[in-house]
C-alpha cells in the first residue's frame, strides 16, 4: 500500500521537499489555521477526519486567490479571465491525473464528491450494462453511498445485489467474493478502506477475479485516497471515486477516475451546457470526454482548492504521510486495548487510520459528549454503514479517525477522555 | 460552560443502568416504536390504555443514557394519566429541555426536572424526547415507526 508516490514535474510541491527531510508533524499543524483553535476551554482535539478532514491554509488561500484573481466561467468565454479560469481548472484536472496516476486527463471527471461519483457510474454505466436477472456484486462494509445506487438501479431493472460477507476482524471472505462472481455479475463495487472498520480491502486481487471474468471494477476510494498513494493503472480498476473533502480540499468537489474506453461508450449523466459539442432541435452531439460529464457550470474554485490540497499533500509525500499514520494508528490501538471493557471494531490486518469501538454498555452517543466537552471531536452513530453494525449485532460505534496533522499527544487525550467517560458511568 | 454533571445526574445514570417498566406488556392495546436515526436509538413503548388513561406501560429497545432514562421515568410519571395530562407534562418536560422553562413552569414534572441540563446541550434534546414522541404516538395507536427526524 505505500509504495512511493510518483512525483509529477507538474505538482510544484513534489519537489518542495527534499528527499530524507523527516516529517515533522508540529509544523505540519502549522499549516492548517483551524487547529489553532480552543473548544469549550480546551484545544482542539481532531479526531473526525473521516467524515471530512481540515484544510490547511494553501488550500483556503487557493480558493481565494482564485475568486480574487481568476474567477470567470470556463471553456466558453474568449477574453483574459475565462483563458485564465479555464486553466486553473484543467491544471487542477492533471493534478488528479498524476494523483491518481491515471493514463490521460480524459479519465478523470469533476464531481461533486463520492457520492456522485458512484451514482455516476450506476445511473450510466449500470443503466446500460444491468438487465433483469443480472447481478450487482458488492461487499457487507459499504458506506450507503455505495449500497443505494445499486439497489435502486436493481429494482429498476430486476437485477439482484449480492454482497459479499467479511469475518470478525473485518476482513473482506475472498473465498466468498470469488464466490459470489458469475456470468450474471455485471459490475463490482467495493470500498477500497472501509469507513466505519478502517480495513483496506485486498482491491488489486479483488480486481484480478473480477477481470478473470470480464467484469469490470467501480472502487470507492473516499476512505483510502487521505491515507497512501492510489495508482488506477497499477490496480487496473476501471473507475475509481473520491470526494475532495476528505483529502484537505474544500466540499462539494471530488473525482470519479474512469477507463477511456469505458467513458466513451457511456452514455451521459446529466445535461445541459459543456457536455455538448452541438445542438439542434433534431438531434445533440456530445461533447468529449471528459466534458461529456461535466454538464453544467462546475465547481471551479472546489477543483482550484482540491488541486491545491493534492499538491499539498504531494509536497509531504504520501510515503511519509502513510507513515506517520500508521505510527498513530499502531499508538491508538495499544492504547486503547489496554482500557477495561473496550471493544475495538474491525481487527483487520490491514488497516488505515480509523478506530472505531465500544465500551462496556455505554451508548458511543454519550461517549462522544463526554469526549466534547474534553475539546475531543469524535463521530458516534452507524456512520452510514448500517450493515456493518447489524454484523457486529450493535447499534452504534464511537469511531476515531485520524489525518496527516494528528499526534500521539491527542490519542493521551482521546484515551483520558476514555478514562473519564468510564468515571462518569462507573 | 455546560457542566457534565448537570447532564448526567446520578438519578438519570441510575436509571438508565436499571430501566423502570423495562417490558414487553402482555395486556397492550396500543404501541408504537420510535426512531432516532441519527444515534440509532430506537423504543417500542406499550400501553394499556383504559378509558384513554394509561393503566399500564412498558418500554424495550436501545439507547443512550439520556434517552433510556427518559423513558424509564416517562412511564414511571404518566402511569394512572390521561391523555391531556400527558399532553401537558410532555409540553412541560419539552420546554424543560430546551430552555424555555421558568422556573414556575416545572410544576407537576416531579424528578423529571433532573433532565433540565439537557437544555446546555442541544444535540441531546432529541434523546430526551424520543420515548414521549413514541407515546404520543402509541396513543393515536400509530402503527409506523416514529422518527424523530420527522418530528
Ligand atoms: C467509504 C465512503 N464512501 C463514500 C463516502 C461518501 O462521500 P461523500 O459524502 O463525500 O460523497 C464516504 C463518506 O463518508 C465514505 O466514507
Amino acid at each position: 500500500m505505500t509504495t512511493v508516490a510518483k512525483r509529477s514535474p507538474e505538482l510544484p510541491g513534489s519537489y518542495l521537499r527534499a528527499a530524507g527531510h523527516r516529517f515533522d508533524v508540529r509544523k505540519v499543524r502549522g499549516d492548517f489555521p483551524i487547529l489553532r483553535q480552543q473548544v469549550r476551554g480546551r484545544p482542539l482535539v481532531y479526531l473526525d477526519n473521516a467524515a471530512t478532514s481540515q484544510k490547511p491554509q494553501v488550500v483556503i488561500d487557493a480558493i481565494s486567490r482564485y475568486y480574487e484573481r481568476d474567477n470567470a466561467n470556463i471553456h466558453r468565454g474568449i477574453h483574459f479571465l475565462s483563458e485564465h479560469a479555464t486553466e486553473e481548472y484543467e491544471a487542477a484536472r492533471r493534478s488528479m491525473q498524476a494523483f491518481l496516476n491515471a493514463q490521460d486527463t480524459t479519465e478523470i471527471i469533476f464531481v461533486r464528491g463520492a457520492t456522485e461519483a458512484i451514482n455516476l457510474v450506476a445511473q450510466t454505466y449500470g443503466r446500460t450494462h444491468v438487465g433483469a436477472g443480472d447481478e450487482v456484486l458488492i461487499t457487507a462494509m459499504e458506506h450507503h453511498s455505495n449500497i443505494v445506487p445499486w439497489q435502486i438501479l436493481c429494482e429498476e431493472k430486476g437485477a439482484s445485489l449480492k454482497v459479499a460477507p467479511f469475518n470478525d476482524s473485518g476482513e473482506l471472505l475472498l473465498d466468498e467474493f470469488a464466490k459470489l462472481l458469475g456470468p450474471r455479475t455485471k459490475i463490482v463495487a467495493v470500498a477500497h478502506v472501509s469507513n466505519a472498520l478502517g480495513t483496506v480491502n485486498p482491491v488489486r486481487r479483488i480486481i484480478e477475479l473480477a477481470h478473470q471474468q470480464n467484469i469490470p471494477v467501480l472502487v470507492d476510494g473516499a476512505q483510502a485516497v487521505p491515507h497512501f498513494h492510489v495508482d488506477v493503472q497499477a490496480l487496473d480498476c476501471d473507475f475509481y471515486a473520491f470526494s475532495g473533502h476528505k483529502v484537505y480540499g474544500p466540499t462539494g468537489i471530488g473525482v470519479l477516475y474512469g477507463k477511456s474506453a469505458l467513458l466513451d461508450a457511456m452514455p451521459p449523466y446529466q445535461a445541459g451546457g459543456d457536455m455538448i459539442s452541438s445542438v439542434t432541435f433534431e438531434k445533440t452531439i456530445y461533447n468529449r470526454l471528459p466534458y461529456k460529464f461535466e454538464a453544467g457550470t462546475p465547481h471551479i474554485a472546489g477543483a482550484v482548492g482540491l488541486g491545491a490540497a493534492v499538491t499539498y499533500m504531494n509536497g509531504l509525500g504520501m510515503e511519509d504521510i502513510a507513515a506517520h499514520e500508521h505510527d498513530l494508528l499502531a499508538y491508538a490501538t495499544e492504547a486503547l486495548s489496554a482500557i477495561p471493557d473496550i471493544r475495538l471494531i474491525g481487527t483487520a490486518k490491514e488497516k488505515a487510520a480509523v478506530l472505531s469501538f465500544t465500551l462496556d454498555d455505554i451508548h458511543p452517543h454519550d461517549i462522544g459528549t463526554i469526549l466534547d466537552q474534553e475539546g475531543i471531536a469524535i463521530r458516534t452513530g452507524h456512520h452510514c454503514a448500517q450493515p456493518v453494525m447489524q454484523r457486529f449485532g450493535i447499534a452504534a460505534t464511537a469511531r476515531a479517525s485520524f489525518a496527516l496533522y494528528n499526534t500521539r499527544e491527542e490519542i493521551d487525550a482521546l484515551v483520558e477522555g476514555i478514562r473519564k467517560v468510564r468515571k462518569v458511568f462507573a | 460552560m455546560p457542566d457534565l454533571r448537570d447532564l448526567y445526574q446520578d438519578v438519570i445514570l441510575e436509571h438508565s443502568k436499571a430501566p423502570r417498566n423495562y417490558h414487553e406488556l402482555k395486556t397492550a392495546n396500543h404501541k408504537a416504536e420510535g426512531y432516532n436515526p441519527l444515534c440509532g436509538d430506537r423504543f417500542t413503548i406499550y400501553l394499556d390504555l383504559q378509558d384513554d388513561s394509561i393503566h399500564d406501560i412498558g418500554f424495550q429497545g436501545s439507547g443512550c443514557a439520556i434517552s433510556k432514562a427518559s423513558a424509564s421515568m416517562m412511564t414511571q410519571i404518566v402511569k394512572g394519566k390521561s391523555r391531556a395530562e400527558v399532553e401537558t407534562l410532555f409540553d412541560r418536560f419539552h420546554k424543560l429541555v430546551t430552555g424555555q422553562s421558568a422556573n414556575g413552569n416545572q410544576y407537576q414534572l416531579g424528578k423529571l426536572t433532573v433532565f433540565s441540563g439537557v437544555s446546555e446541550f442541544p444535540v441531546r434534546v432529541k434523546c430526551a424526547t424520543l420515548a414521549w414522541h413514541t407515546l404520543r404516538a402509541a396513543f393515536e395507536g400509530k402503527e409506523e415507526v416514529v422518527s424523530t427526524e420527522n418530528t
